[in-house]
């Protein structure tokens, strides 16, 4: 069982979705990119569950994520509907309205 | 017992009305005082509950006892002279009724609130609350259209809840309160037409003089807390345990001396005693009703109630007991003769009414010295009731008969066929002052003169039969004046001697009778003045009041209870007969020397002297107030410019320099700088955390990553 392989996958999608957190403009994108370091961490925990012989915890573990996953997905896109509604614009550098 | 239980309710039903009236009364002036004659009605009903509670009470505890107090009665009858403990064999003991509560505490002196229901009290409410309820209905009628109709009610209802609670009363600060309040009501009542100034002069000179008075009773208060101290070790306000700590012998005689003067000088400005007594004529200036229920019946007895509540001081502190002369039944006796004299020389109905109350009073007041309780407390019952029928008559004389008028010369006479009704009650009335055989005067008055004359009191009781033919005397004057000879208040007020025809042309100005709303109190007033001597006629082997409101516990157990002679009421009737002589003689028959005042110059000085009210208010206000105004006040206010006034304008700079030190350094540069620097402070850390708040999310989450890399290295390297 190759372990090492996954975790790199992981990592690679880990740091592709932190840096389109951090960089895209558009908020579907930032969203998108959240979705895949939720993907990452999911590969972790599966590859972790079979490396350990089957212990069935950590799917378990990304059946909850994947559900959650898909309800932080339906909050977010509300979320970023009303800004569109409000601004016109799914830009996050429009969103700037805590300023200091 | 329900009524002997809750007679609190007494006095709470009129002061609800009295809040009642006053916020709703302006909106509706009828009912509110119908509600205020509603609550006084309600009170009736439970005093006469309590009565009818306390007299079978009275007979229960007689029941049991009954033969005991056949033997007793023979004793007391035999061996009055002996005194002994008789009395308490004669009659079973009956304790009044105690409720109370603790109001506050302060110093370890417990104030409290309650009620004492015993005879005298139940007889009280009984008083108050009978002849308050006539003159709430008299008013509706007297008052109609007054222009403070309103605050009229409010007033009286005022009035007897504050009366009622100074006689249920079971401590002396509670009974200083009642009495201060009548006090109050007294003077909005008389100063109730107030625009006018000699009224408002009146009311001002009632509430000062009798306040002078209270400075009496509130050291007398003040004094018996120490009496009660002096006997038991804790001192206590409540009048059972200062009647029982003045009888208990353990007090030294000069403390209760001083006490009884002092609570003496309050029952002389209270109840218009002399030489304080100038208020009470002055207060005629009030609406008759007024002077019927405050200024006759109720508040100026409040002075003998005093003096009868706490008797044992008195009884002690003036050695009342065997005989001779006391404050207390000179200051009676004295009244007794001035009262009856003034009220010989005045045109004012309603000031002879006052000054025969005056007189009227002072028997209650000697009764008091003399020790006759009973007798001095009966007076006060059966005066209440004629003499507020006397004056609820002459205000219907001035309401339907003399255009408002109380002048008796001026504006009255031949009233009889006109007003026949009150001309009837006022006879009855009349009668029943002067002590005409078997009505109610008589039994009282005599039972004070033959009690003054069993126990050694000789003086008094000449003093009271020179006063029992002046008071038949200046009565019938009074009727003469008033219901006899011809009308002379002609429409116009001319004094032109065709006045007396009673003019077709002024019919509805001429005298008629008065409505039903006043004729009927003088009615109920009459049947009382009637019967209510009947509670207490020896000559008939009748003691009821004595048995039903004469105390038996805690009471001095030597007063003496005279038997009937015929000797002495066959003096009596004598001598009242020839009073009624002597003013027939002079006003119908004209046998005596008429206008004997204009041709003799001693009797004219002896007029003058009468007229100017023995110069008492010229002393009161000349010499007295004058005397405080003139030397006085200027050296008053010397001292107050110079002293008071240096001592407030140093005390003022000083505490200007202080004040001027503590606003510039401490205020300004220690407090002032403590909070703005840390203002400031807070501020500039704001404006510099706030560049961190960039509004970018991104950025954010790259701080938050950031932050997360940096422990995740911490970790790492700290493993």
């Amino acid at each position: 069982m190759m372990l090492n392989q996954f975790l790199l996958l992981g990592a690679f999608l880990f740091c592709t979705g932190v840096y389109g957190a951090l960089t895209r403009r558009n908020s579907v994108m930032v969203l998108m990119s959240v979705e895949l370091m939720l993907a990452a961490v999911n590969t972790n925990l599966v590859a972790f569950s079979a490396y350990r012989g089957g212990d069935v915890a950590g799917q378990v573990f990304v059946l909850f994520v994947i559900t959650i996953a898909a309800a932080e997905v339906g909050v977010g896109l509300a979320i970023v509907l009303l800004i569109y509604r409000n601004l016109r614009s799914s830009d996050l550098d429009d969103v700037d309205v805590l300023k200091g | 017992m329900f009524f002997l239980d809750n007679a609190w309710l007494v006095p709470l039903i009129p002061a609800i009305s009295f809040i009642g009236i006053l916020l709703f009364g302006k909106r509706a002036p009828r009912p509110a005082s119908w509600f205020g004659v509603g609550a006084i009605g309600a009170s009736w009903v439970l005093s006469v509950g309590a009565l009818v509670q306390w007299i079978e009470r009275i007979d229960d505890a007689g029941g049991a006892a009954g033969a005991i107090r056949a033997f007793g009665r023979s004793m007391v009858g035999a061996g009055a002279a002996g005194g002994g403990h008789g009395r308490e064999e004669a009659l079973p003991a009956v304790r009044p009724i105690l409720h109370s509560f603790t109001w506050w505490t302060n110093g370890g002196a417990d104030l409290r609130v309650g009620i004492q229901i015993d005879g005298l009290a139940v007889m009280m409410m009984f008083v108050v609350t009978t002849i308050s309820l006539l003159v709430h209905i008299y008013s509706t009628e007297y008052m109609r259209d007054d222009r403070r109709y309103t605050h009229y009610f409010a007033s009286l209802s005022l009035f007897s809840s504050s009366m009622l609670l100074l006689v249920v009363a079971d401590n002396v600060v509670q009974l200083m309160v009642g009495w201060e309040i009548v006090g109050l009501c007294s003077f909005l009542l008389i100063g109730h037409w107030w625009e006018e100034k000699p009224n408002s002069n009146a009311a001002l000179k009632a509430f000062f003089t009798t306040r002078t008075s209270d400075i009496g009773l509130m050291i007398g208060v003040v004094m018996a807390f120490f009496v009660v101290e002096r006997a038991t070790g804790t001192g206590s306000f409540d009048i059972m345990a200062v009647n029982e700590a003045a009888l208990s012998g353990k007090v030294g005689h000069t403390l209760l001396m001083i006490t009884a003067l002092a609570l003496l000088l309050a029952i002389i400005g209270k109840s218009g005693q002399f030489p304080l007594h100038t208020w009470l004529p002055d207060a005629m200036a009030g609406p008759t009703p007024v002077s019927a229920l405050i200024h006759a019946a109720t508040m100026v007895v409040a002075g003998v109630y005093l003096g009868a509540r706490l008797y044992p001081i008195f009884y002690e502190g003036l050695s009342i007991r065997g005989g001779g002369v006391n404050a207390m039944a000179m200051v009676g006796g004295t009244t007794v003769i001035i009262g009856a004299a003034l009220a010989f020389v005045q045109d004012d109905i309603k000031k002879v009414l006052a000054y025969s109350t005056i007189s009227q009073l002072g028997y209650m007041v000697m009764g008091l010295g003399v020790g006759a309780w009973t007798a001095a407390t009966f007076h006060l019952f059966t005066h209440a009731f004629f003499k507020a029928n006397l004056f609820l008559g002459s205000g219907s004389v001035a309401h339907s008969g003399s255009h408002h008028s109380f002048d008796m010369k001026k504006s009255m006479g031949g009233l009889r066929k006109q007003m026949p009704q009150t001309f009837w009650t006022f006879v009855i009335g009349t009668l029943a002052l002067t002590g005409f055989p078997l009505l109610a005067g008589f039994f009282s008055k005599d039972e004070i003169l033959a009690t003054a004359g069993e126990s050694d009191f000789r003086l008094f009781e000449y003093i009271g039969l020179i006063g029992a033919v002046m008071t038949a005397a200046y009565m019938v004057r009074c009727i003469y004046l008033t219901f006899f000879g011809e009308y002379r208040g002609g429409a116009e007020g001319a004094p032109s001697s065709s006045a007396g025809t009673h003019g077709e042309s002024h019919t509805h100005l001429s005298p008629h009778e008065s409505p039903r709303a006043i004729t009927a109190p003088l009615w109920v007033l009459s049947a009382f003045s009637i019967f209510a001597g009947y509670l207490n006629a020896p000559a008939f082997g009748i003691e009821k009041f004595q048995e039903w409101f004469e105390p038996r516990v805690v009471f001095p157990e030597t007063l003496i209870h005279p038997e009937f002679k015929m000797v002495d009421a066959a003096i009596a009737v004598t001598v009242v007969l020839i009073g009624y002589g002597i003013a027939y003689a002079y006003y119908w028959a004209r046998v005596l020397p008429q206008n004997v005042t204009e041709r003799n110059a001693a009797a004219r000085a002896g007029k003058t002297f009468l007229v100017n009210k023995y110069y008492l208010d010229h002393l009161y206000t000349g010499i007295v107030v004058g005397g405080i105004k003139g030397p006085i006040a200027r050296a008053s206010y010397w001292f107050d410019q110079r002293v008071i006034d240096g001592v407030v304008n140093g005390a003022g700079s000083a505490a200007r320099m202080v004040a001027r030190f503590t606003y510039d350094v401490i205020d300004q540069k220690g407090v002032d700088g403590a909070v703005n620097g840390l203002a400031v402070g807070t501020g500039e850390l704001g404006g510099a955390t706030r560049r961190l708040q960039t509004g970018r999310l991104q950025f954010y989450a790259l701080v938050m990553f950031a932050a997360v890399g940096a422990l995740g290295l911490l970790l790492w390297f700290s493993n």
